[in-house]
């Protein structure tokens, strides 16, 4: 009698066949295209808004204020997808899409909604521009994705914009952070101090400034997941 | 496993070999990978085999195919529980004790005057005291090991949350529930509620363990005995874990602190995920597995 541990005949290059995907039902994917459509539709009215008061203003100070309400709706709207992973209708992980939408509903409404004196900074601008372009490109993607007829063009912009967004978006949103560490600080927005009953403190200062260092692994992380998806596609011409 | 290359060919195996020979003979060949670190499959995705396992009982012909994967270093669990559970109770008295730079300097090396603090205190460091006794001379734990990354994870959150909860009681600012600790009902309930948790979750551990020290009779699963903690087994059939969430929830009313709330609120997810599993491992072990019992919580959960 012998043992052996060994290899099977499947490991040649090339030869690896798609992961079949157990992809959603007809229900659920009518339900996710319809919900892709409206966000990208959503993001582009957000887009147009932009454009339109930039022209009618000749500047592009306080933007912000022209569409505050369709980017707190459809940036908040974003929760859903949480739930898509949830449910198992979309293949990602609950807790990196819920990491990512928490993040941006964080930047949305913790601080910029709450700080006021950050709304008219040019860095929301910045991330606001970032995250509209992003997202208008993303929800096309996974539209078509679903639908099974990508464009090369959608593709390749979101993996090329990817690389200029990215970083832009990052900067925008440090910068706002760093801009309302002052009012926080001075209005002591969100914070409890001892003593109370509950025996407990919560310093909202801090609590941004450690935000913004957590950026730091956070965001290096998210920079390398794009060029690794990208090459890991080359290497396998598989495409989702 | 993922590299699918043949790592060695074991000639001359004795049919009445179990996975433990095996993985010796392995290691022999790969001094880096000690036994405790070997998995072993029949098949790629399959579950890994037990050291107990002999050979011959296995579906497999006069030659075995094995999958090896490396476990990554491993620490037995007896190192685990120890590291997890020391940091808690020495973390807690230095902020007791009011060692310096925690809080402001001039109630370095003070005490707080109030009667419940002494008395959290008491009863924070005879849970972790027990436990390490427990740890040492209790248990007895079925894998002989664990990854290296799930003890930095796990110490991490014990010691981290026991830091976070013992800086909010010993602090100088801290709200007692009220004036006189020993005439208040709800302190003496719970101060009373958590001595029975701790009696009752000791008992279980007890009673777990001499079932796993008698092998002679076949597997069994626990049963109520003559000490009256053990009657929680009539209606769970993880009554330590009840007895762990009870000391918790006594040990928050005692304080009235948020964070000793949020730790008892994640440790109670935490031990239901576990009690259901292994509830649900005894319904599929055991044909005849008392009905009316549940996992955790009796008649709920």
């Amino acid at each position: 009698m012998s043992a052996a541990a060994q290899g099977t005949s499947k490991a040649a290059h090339g030869d690896v066949a798609p992961k079949k995907k157990k992809g959603p039902g007809a229900l659920a994917t009518a339900y996710l295209v319809i919900y892709n459509v409206v966000m990208t539709a959503g993001w582009l009215v957000i887009a147009v808004g932009l454009v339109r008061a930039y022209v009618a203003r000749g500047s592009y100070h306080g933007l912000y204020y022209s569409i505050e309400k369709p980017l707190k709706f459809f940036q908040t709207g974003a929760l859903l997808e949480i739930l898509h992973c949830a449910v198992g209708i979309v293949p990602s992980s609950v807790v990196l899409t819920g990491f990512q939408v928490l993040s941006r509903v964080f930047l949305t409404w913790a601080v910029t909604h709450s700080v006021r004196e950050v709304q008219s900074e040019d860095s929301v601008l910045l991330f606001v521009t970032a995250w509209t372009v992003t997202e208008i490109i993303r929800y096309s993607f996974y539209t078509f994705s679903l639908l099974n007829h990508l464009p090369y063009l959608i593709k390749w912009a979101r993996y090329t914009f990817f690389i200029l967004l990215y970083p832009m978006g990052v900067t925008g949103e440090l910068l706002t952070i760093y801009a309302a560490l002052p009012y926080v600080q001075k209005t002591g927005l969100y914070s409890v101090t001892l003593p109370n009953k509950y025996n407990f403190s919560f310093d909202y200062y801090t609590f941004l400034i450690l935000i913004m260092i957590s950026y730091i692994p956070r965001k290096s992380i998210g920079r390398l997941h794009f060029p690794l998806q990208k090459s890991a596609i080359r290497k396998t011409g598989y495409t989702g | 496993m993922s590299s699918r290359e043949q790592l060695c060919f074991l000639d001359k195996v004795e049919p009445h070999s179990t996975i433990g020979d095996i993985k010796s003979l392995f290691y022999k060949l790969y001094p880096r990978w000690y036994p405790a670190r070997q998995s072993l499959t029949l098949d790629p995705k399959g579950k890994f085999l037990r050291d107990e396992e002999i050979l011959q009982s296995l579906p497999v012909g006069t030659t075995a195919t094995m999958y090896f994967k490396d476990l990554g270093p491993q620490l037995g669990w007896t190192t685990v529980f120890f590291a997890e559970n020391i940091g808690p109770l020495l973390i807690y008295l230095l902020f007791y004790f009011r060692v310096p730079y925690i809080y402001s300097d001039r109630c370095a090396f003070t005490s707080s005057p109030h009667k419940v603090v002494t008395m959290a205190c008491v009863c924070h460091t005879f849970h972790y005291l027990k436990r390490l006794i427990e740890t040492i001379f209790v248990h007895r734990f079925s894998h002989g090991s664990m990854p290296l990354r799930t003890i930095v994870k796990n110490c991490l959150y014990y010691w981290g949350f026991s830091a976070w909860l013992a800086y909010y009681i010993n602090h100088p600012l801290y709200t007692p529930p009220c004036k006189s600790f020993y005439f208040h009902p709800s302190l003496a309930c719970s101060r009373f509620l958590l001595q029975i948790c701790e009696m009752g979750n000791f008992s279980i551990h007890l009673s777990l363990s001499h079932l796993r020290g008698d092998r002679s009779r076949g597997r069994r699963f626990p049963v109520p005995s003559k000490n009256p903690f053990t009657w929680l087994f009539f209606f769970v059939s993880c009554p330590n874990h009840t007895y762990e969430v009870g000391t918790w929830v006594s040990f928050s009313i005692m304080t009235q602190c948020l964070p000793v709330a949020v730790f008892t609120v994640l440790g109670f997810i935490q031990m239901t995920v576990w009690a259901k599993g292994k509830h649900r491992a005894y319904v599929r072990e055991f044909k005849d597995y008392p009905a009316v019992r549940v996992a955790i919580i009796p008649l709920i959960l």
